[in-house]
């Protein structure tokens, strides 16, 4: 374990770790959108923020993609740090003003007004589903499309997501509650990718429990017998 | 020509080339840089190659199609060797005469010199041109007596002798500790000192090492990496050769935007030709050094000039930046140790080799060595590529290399470093071209673009430009990057439109500050220096815009006002032939019928301005 110091106090980080997650454990509140332990820093948000002395130079960076390391005092709540958090949540509730989590969390930075044009998007194109789709699921169904202020998560060319097994990995990575995921009969959609599959129906209690595309999928790559599947999680003893 | 496989091998074929090439004979250069190519120099080329084709005494004279001269503003551009008499605005019907009057009977053609603009002297060489004159054309001045596709023409003006001396005469760390002293900096906008780098790559743990050229040179109005890779690609493969063997890599990329298909095709040949004779590849000149380059295009993306998001371009993922927290001489391509620098760094290092780090250390100043090459475009007389020695001021380059500003107008600002430098205001115009100064006026050196602007640049309109470039270049990554220079552009828009408050200078002020410090890369870190350079130097202007509604360099269209005079209308009618939005009306005065002046209809008029182009009496006037 490393030794540092946050706001003060001394902490310790694993080799490899991120100054985000180091506060977390230790209880300090820092606001992020695009971290998940369960994926890679990417840093897209820039809401975690903190500003670290080195070589005693001062520098703001984003906590999510700083390594943990030795001899650096990390400081989580400066004037200067909550000024720009301040301006980025302003940024993205302009962008995403309906969005209940944004909503919240600007009211507790102290944002009542947007300055800016308010837009109606409702994406904060922080990655994460794509991410999870990525580096959990591995079914790499989803990416963001062009550049600049026209970047948008959309299913390849806005039409189907043609590798999206509907695992809805998306639907509970998603910090803003976007993705919608619907179950109709013996269907599932996820709405945002336009991507309907047909449910697997268990043998024991007849309930749809899971598209048939997605446990084709999970039982090649974990080598599981034919008939796996025949059976809910629920009916499986 | 053959593998060569020594020095020794090298210098004969360059005895050899040199001895077929008689000094004393004609030689007519045409310049095929892009420049000229846009003027035409592609027929005047055909036209030279006709009459030499048809000209029985045309035997002995040499022909050569060359890279940029750097005089774009006076292209298409011919030079006559060994005189070299300097011929501008060359058209293919002049070709017939030069040949016969000057190659043959060696008579300069007084019409075709260039003329001086305040004395009207004819000037007939090139180093008498005044734009010239004030330049120091270490690495950009062979551009315009070699054929880029020529290797022979780049070993007859000493290409590759640096590299047979790096290879027999110095160990990898004597050629860093050269660059070292030489304190060469990375002219890609960074500054950073390349030997420093070259030693950190060479030291990272790692089984390959990569260099990488950057040549994804993005800025609106910049052409001078690809000049140089155009016109001169051998002097940047010899920098890299040479940088590879000083770091120990195996292996490197060319990253060039698709875009610049005469620099792709020009650096293609280079690569085959320096493989060909062994100066590429295995065993290069028989030392042992093992080292080959491959070119890889970029999709045009201005943030893939951006190292780590152009790595991730050539391993065929999205130009999208990441955090350096680990060093790219540490983990660049390949998570493996790559040291990347800009087309015009790698060219400076043959020159350091050859000439020696005290040599090049004594050209420029304390903390800046060497020359910078510029393209000076904008409202200036003389646009082109220049190359001086740091410590220039800008006024130098401006006045006595660019001529001043053109239509008697006045110059009011110098836009430096590209899409996410700063406006440079007349009174700083006596600062030195230098990384540190230029960064300390809030500019930055960038890879070297120079915008001229004049009285009737509006300041505003100008950090508009720039922010809807950034906002449209940005990878969109960082919130504070996309959504900051998106707001940015928007809040200029409605200052340019009329909708202005003295808060929006306030909110521009602070998200200029957020974008650039809580961004990832250098794009969003620099992004708003057009925006708070134009505030700190030209705040008077945005405040007009705001407080009196008007735009003083008239560009703006929502304040400007199109008003017919009648008592100086002829009463012709063009006006109203020419208005798109037929808000011009009166009555067209005949022989014998009497007219009615033309007005404008202010609810109809749209303010395009075709009004005012088309009189020919001067009776539109703009407010």
């Amino acid at each position: 374990m490393i030794p540092f110091t946050m706001d003060g106090q001394p902490v310790e980080g694993k080799e490899g770790g991120n100054l985000l997650e180091v506060a977390l454990d230790a209880g300090i509140d820092i606001p992020h959108l695009c971290y998940h332990e369960s994926v890679k820093s990417y840093g897209a948000c820039r809401l975690c923020l903190v500003e670290v002395v080195r070589h005693g130079r001062s520098r703001m960076t984003t906590s999510c993609t700083y390594p943990v390391q030795k001899d650096i005092e990390v400081h989580t709540r400066t004037e200067k740090v909550l000024r720009a958090r301040r301006m980025i949540m302003e940024l993205i509730l302009a962008m995403c003003p309906g969005d209940k989590l944004i909503q919240d969390m600007a009211l507790e930075m102290g944002i009542k007004e947007v300055r800016f044009k308010k837009e109606d998007k409702d994406c904060i194109l922080c990655g994460l589903c794509a991410r999870v789709c990525d580096e959990v699921v591995g079914a790499h169904a989803i990416q963001f499309a062009s550049r600049g202020d026209r970047r948008e998560m959309i299913p390849p060319f806005s039409g189907e997501a043609m590798n999206c097994i509907a695992c809805g990995a998306c639907v509970v990575a998603c910090p803003v509650d976007v993705i919608r995921m619907k179950e109709e009969g013996d269907e599932r959609t996820i709405v945002r990718w336009k991507r309907t599959l047909k449910m697997k129906q268990c043998k024991v209690c007849g309930n749809y429990f899971a598209p048939w595309f997605q446990v084709e999928k999970i039982r090649e790559q974990a080598h599981l017998a034919k008939d796996f599947f025949d059976v809910c999680y629920s009916c499986r003893g | 020509m053959g593998r060569l496989s020594s020095p020794q091998a090298l210098e004969k074929v360059r005895d050899e080339i040199l001895k077929k090439r008689d000094p004393h004979q004609p030689l007519i250069t045409v310049c095929g840089g892009t420049g000229c190519h846009a003027s035409g120099c592609h027929q005047v080329v055909d036209a030279f190659r006709k009459v030499l084709q048809e000209q029985a005494k045309s035997d002995g004279v040499g022909f050569r199609v060359t890279g940029c001269h750097g005089f774009c503003e006076r292209g298409p551009l011919v030079v006559i060797h060994p005189q070299k008499i300097m011929y501008q605005r060359v058209k293919p019907e002049d070709v017939p005469g030069i040949f016969q009057e000057t190659v043959l009977d060696g008579k300069v053609i007084e019409s075709l010199l260039y003329e001086h603009p305040t004395t009207g002297e004819r000037i007939s060489t090139e180093e008498e041109v005044p734009f010239y004159k004030k330049q120091m054309r270490i690495i950009f001045g062979n551009n315009g007596s070699i054929d880029p596709t020529q290797i022979e023409d780049y070993i007859a003006v000493g290409g590759y002798r640096a590299l047979p001396k790096a290879l027999f005469t110095m160990k990898p760390e004597e050629v860093i500790r050269e660059v070292k002293k030489a304190n060469l900096r990375g002219r890609g906008g960074g500054g950073f000192p390349a030997g420093l780098k070259w030693e950190q790559c060479r030291n990272a743990p790692g089984d390959i090492r990569y260099v990488i050229c950057n040549a994804d040179e993005g800025d609106p109005g910049a052409y001078m990496d690809r000049s140089l890779l155009e016109g001169n690609p051998h002097s940047v493969l010899e920098g890299m050769i040479i940088g590879a063997y000083a770091i120990g890599s195996p292996e490197g990329y060319i990253y060039v935007r698709n875009e610049y298909p005469l620099a792709v095709e020009n650096v293609g040949v280079a690569i085959s030709q320096a493989r060909d004779l062994g100066l590429l590849g295995k065993d290069i000149l028989g030392s042992g050094f093992d080292f080959d380059v491959r070119v890889s295009r970029g999709g045009g993306a201005f943030v893939c000039g951006e190292s780590t998001a152009l790595m991730s371009s050539i391993e065929g993922n999205v130009g999208e930046p990441r955090a350096k927290h680990i060093h790219t001489v540490a983990s660049g391509l390949w998570d493996r140790p790559t040291n990347l620098n800009n087309v015009e760094t790698w060219a400076n290092v043959p020159v350091i080799i050859d000439h020696g780090a005290d040599w090049y250390s004594r050209i420029g100043t304390e903390g800046s060595k060497g020359t910078k090459i510029f393209s000076v475009v904008g409202k200036v007389n003389n646009t082109g590529l220049v190359e001086v020695p740091m410590g220039i001021t800008l006024r130098e380059i401006v006045y006595e290399i660019g001529g001043g500003i053109p239509d008697g107008k006045k110059f009011k600002a110098v836009q430096t470093g590209g899409p996410s430098g700063g406006c440079i205001p007349e009174s700083l115009m006596n600062l030195t071209v230098d990384f540190d100064r230029l960064t300390e006026a809030g500019s930055m050196m960038g890879s070297g673009g120079m915008i001229v602007m004049d009285e009737s640049t509006c300041m505003v309109d100008v950090a508009k430009y720039f922010m809807n470039f950034l906002k449209d270049e940005s990878c969109g990554k960082c919130t504070s990057c996309r959504e900051g220079t998106k707001r940015m552009h928007e809040l200029l828009t409605e200052i340019t439109e009329g909708r202005g408050t003295l808060d929006h200078i306030d909110l521009l002020e602070e998200l200029g500050w957020v974008t650039m410090e809580a961004s990832l890369c250098a794009l969003g870190g620099t992004a708003p220096n057009p925006v708070l350079s134009t505030i700190r130097y030209f705040r008077d202007e945005y405040k007009e815009h705001i407080l009196n509604k008007r735009c003083p360099a008239k560009v703006c269209r929502a304040f400007l006002k199109y008003r017919i005079l009648s008592d100086v209308c002829s009463m012709c009618g063009r006006c109203a032939k020419a208005c798109p939005a037929e808000a011009i009306s009166g009555k067209v005065k005949k022989k014998k019928e009497k007219g009615i002046p033309f007005a404008i209809d202010e609810t109809k008029c749209i303010k395009c301005g075709m009004c005012f182009e088309s009189c020919k009496f001067e009776a539109v006037e703009v407010q």
